[in-house]
């Protein structure tokens, strides 16, 4: 009879998961997510991850949606700086991304809810840290709830 | 409008009918999380008609499955919740498109690499994690459109950078299919570390004999333009139509006048170490790589050259051949292919302080152990100390160094050539000094190859080569005779032993080439994270790079033998073979487009566009507004990123089907 209280006394202390949106670019990021999967390295299960070309892709718009839309954090990931499969896209995203995110940032969004990172297909272990990193931040920050609609 | 772009617009138009599709991948995903209740779980979202499970959906039995349900009508687009789309993408969209359905109404959700083998141990986050893969695929999947595949002619010319036996090989098997090959080598001479060797593992083969008539087959052939001294300077264009830009470096010396008769050698002044000997010659600063190179061509080192102008004199060179003044010519060439067969550099052992490699005289490398045992060598086939240039009575190997010791300041993995090379020069050795005391230091001795265990255990039986299973601990000197002192522990025997011996050769490992990311950035390949390119998929796709048209083969991969090598540089020959015979290839028809009513003509885009593939049109309802060109166009998007008006978007990335996944977060 003791198991089933158990039970639900960890799922009351069960603690809050964040969700978070990661864009990975196909040559890079999103192959080293897969080598991370082949290496079976763990990572925690907070991420949830949309193929783009390239991180030039993903414009502002996308990072604002995702927040305004519920997701607790972002992470966009794409090829070390020299790298780039499209030559100087992921160039093109990170000065984009530094602007946005003091934008960001003077909106009262906290930046550790964006996280952009470069990780090559061969760091399947680099990926698997960065996105602890990412998720032990977004977790601190708790959920994402300044863009609930309160009217 | 043709036949396939009525059947297109005839999709379009359909409401979106899902079928998903969710794989157990035998244990893989079915293991972890629970299928049925991801199929149940996606037959409750919008649009989706059809749910299954199969162990295996990428087998012919469940390819089977698909196309039932679409030739039954029953659903127009498709989503495989399995492995990665990097893996099985193509495989689905052939069965989609030979069920009559557009092969771009296919998503594939990533439930195995990215949900139940990174949270093995955490199935609850698994399956919430395979939930939200699929969710986010439906929501693409109904935004998809049918597209026209877009085809390009594939040029039938090969581009082959490096010359030693992978790319000789790969440049051989091109052309007896019939197909151009320029192959470009950035030394004077083609042959590689192979030229180096003097004899090869197991078979004992000389390895000049079985070399040097690929090597003339080479300058033979009239259908290889042979570059060598020549280098890659920029490649731009993409699959099947490549444009690559050659540097050829100026060898000062006209080498239509030069009959190579090598009077010049002999007066020059200049004399420095020579690299293909590996500092134990010298070369002058007029020089030929060595005797047999191919082309047979003189180059001045105008690094050394001090343009005293001996070698010009009309009393050395007769035919007036020398030109201090030459200047790189550039040569621009369209390519359909391209094999990279870059080699390695040996692992320079200088580092490890604790083996006294550049400290004391009698401490080698393999690499210079093997040009001591060559026949046209420093030495012509009788090692000698370095000391005293003296028959060594006593040598002993040290394996790897540089390899499968990181900790140490080398690399993680295994070279695959030091035990069996170090074995058979000790073989090579004993067989001309049978009295010589030979030790073999290891760690464990890896005999995989085709008659290579069969060769160790002759070594040790019929040569009596000691191996000794144990690091050595410290070397020193003997101040009297420069014999080098090692301690090591013996750990079979449990015992420390310490020996003498008169030659200590290191046999180190390979590495990846130190400039090896001029190539990466050259041609927009991937490194794995041991340094070599890496392959598209290990097992499947072992010479294919990321980027289509590009192969790769050989040591520029990971470590390898010569026969692993030659079997490389086959694979590679006839997968550029098969994309040229065909003649053209398919390539994704996703770039940008542009709307031209929301286009306000800043030309931010235009700044952005790597490719040159955005330029102004005067539109007659719009005005000035931005145009794609998409030949040039490679869908990257950071056009599209950028655009402050959303007027650009990207086919097969569209910016609908990423809001519609990120905004279905339900």
């Amino acid at each position: 009879m003791t198991e089933p209280i158990v039970e639900t006394k960890q799922s009351e202390n069960k603690e809050w998961e964040p969700k978070i949106i990661a864009f990975l670019c196909n040559w890079c990021s999103y192959a080293g997510a897969d080598l991370a999967g082949v290496s079976r390295i763990q990572y925690p299960s907070n991420i949830r991850i949309v193929r783009v070309p390239c991180s030039g892709r993903i414009n502002a718009y996308f990072i604002i949606k995702s927040l305004t839309d519920g997701w607790d954090g972002v992470i966009v990931s794409g090829c070390h700086p020299g790298d780039c499969h499209y030559i100087s896209g992921n160039l093109v995203a990170r000065r984009r991304f530094a602007i946005l995110k003091e934008l960001l940032e003077f909106f009262g969004i906290e930046a550790g809810r964006i996280n952009f990172m470069w990780a090559s297909a061969a760091e399947g272990e680099r990926f698997a840290v960065l996105v602890r990193k990412a998720t032990e931040i977004v977790k601190k920050l708790g959920p994402n709830t300044k863009f609930d609609k309160k009217w | 409008m043709t036949e396939t772009d009525i059947k297109i617009s005839i999709m379009a138009n359909e409401k979106p009918r899902i079928g998903v599709y969710v794989c157990h991948c035998g244990v893989n995903i079915g293991g972890v999380v629970s299928v049925p209740d991801l199929v149940e779980y996606a037959k409750t979202l919008p649009d989706v008609t059809v749910g299954r499970e199969y162990k295996f959906f990428c087998s012919d039995v469940g390819q089977k499955m698909i196309k039932e349900d679409i030739e039954a009508g029953l659903i127009n687009r498709v989503v495989v919740a399995a492995c990665s789309p990097r893996m099985h993408e193509p495989t689905f969209r052939i069965t989609c498109k030979e069920a009559g359905l557009n092969q771009f109404l296919f998503e594939m959700a990533n439930i195995r690499e990215h949900s139940t083998w990174v949270h093995m141990k955490d199935t609850e986050g698994a399956y919430e994690v395979a939930k939200d893969h699929i969710r986010l695929a439906i929501a693409k999947a109904r935004e998809l459109a049918p597209l026209a595949v877009q085809k390009v002619n594939v040029e039938p010319t090969c581009l082959i950078i490096g010359a030693g036996i992978t790319g000789m090989n790969a440049a051989l098997d091109l052309t007896s299919a019939g197909y151009k090959v320029y192959l470009v080598e950035r030394s004077a001479t083609i042959g590689g570390h192979m030229a180096q060797l003097d004899k090869t593992f197991p078979t004992m083969d000389c390895s000049s004999c079985i070399l040097t008539p690929k090597m003339s087959e080479i300058s033979r052939d009239k259908n290889i333009e042979l570059l060598t001294y020549s280098e890659v300077v920029e490649v731009t264009g993409y699959i099947g139509n490549f444009e690559v830009t050659i540097k050829k470096k100026p060898h000062y010396i006209d080498q239509v006048k030069c009959n190579g008769c090598g009077i010049c050698v002999d007066p020059c002044p200049i004399s420095v170490g020579n690299e293909f000997e590996l500092g134990l010659a010298t070369r002058k600063a007029i020089y030929i790589p060595f005797p047999q190179a191919v082309p047979s061509q003189y180059t001045i080192d105008m690094d050394s050259c001090v343009e005293c102008g001996i070698c010009a004199r009309e009393d050395v060179c007769e035919p007036g051949a020398i030109n201090y003044d030459d200047k790189p010519e550039f040569i621009t060439v369209k390519i359909g292919t391209i094999i990279v067969a870059t080699g390695y550099d040996e692992y320079d052992p200088s580092g490890l302080k604790q083996y006294g490699y550049g400290k004391y005289p009698n401490v080698i490398t393999g690499l210079q152990m093997e040009r001591l045992l060559s026949s046209f060598g420093p030495v012509v086939g009788k090692p000698v100390k370095p000391s005293d240039l003296k028959d060594p009575h006593s040598i002993a190997f040290l394996q790897c160094v540089g390899s499968r010791n990181f900790r140490e300041g080398g690399n993680k993995y295994c070279s695959r050539v030091c035990c069996m090379y170090a074995t058979k020069q000790a073989r090579q050795y004993k067989e001309k000094h049978p009295e010589a005391d030979i030790y073999i230091f290891y760690m464990d001795i890896r005999a995989f190859g085709k008659g290579y265990e069969e060769f160790y255990e002759s070594a040790a039986r019929d040569y009596g080569i000691n191996y000794v299973r144990g690091r050595i601990a410290e070397i020193r000197e003997n101040p009297l005779n420069h014999n080098i002192i090692i301690r090591a522990e013996d750990t079979l025997l449990q015992q420390p032993i310490e020996v003498e011996v008169e030659l200590f050769v290191l046999s180190t490992g390979i590495e990846p080439k130190a400039d090896s990311d001029s190539i990466t950035t050259l041609l927009r390949i991937q490194k794995s994270a041991d340094g070599f390119f890496l392959e598209a998929h290990p097992k499947l796709r072992p010479v294919d790079t990321l980027t289509e048209g590009i192969f790769i083969a050989g040591v520029s991969q990971g470590p390898k033998d010569i026969p692993d090598s030659v079997a490389q540089a086959k694979g590679a020959a006839s997968s550029a073979i098969g994309l040229m015979a065909k003649g053209e290839v398919e390539i994704e028809p996703f770039f940008a487009v542009v709307h031209s009513d929301r286009c306000s003509g800043c030309g931010m885009c235009i700044q952005n566009c790597a490719y040159g593939a955005i330029e102004f049109v005067d539109d007659r309802s719009f005005g000035t507004i931005a145009s794609i060109n998409i030949a040039l166009c490679k869908g990257c998007g950071a056009c599209s990123g950028n655009c402050r008006s959303s007027a650009i978007d990207i086919i097969g990335f569209s910016s609908e089907q990423l809001h519609s996944m990120i905004t279905k977060r339900v």
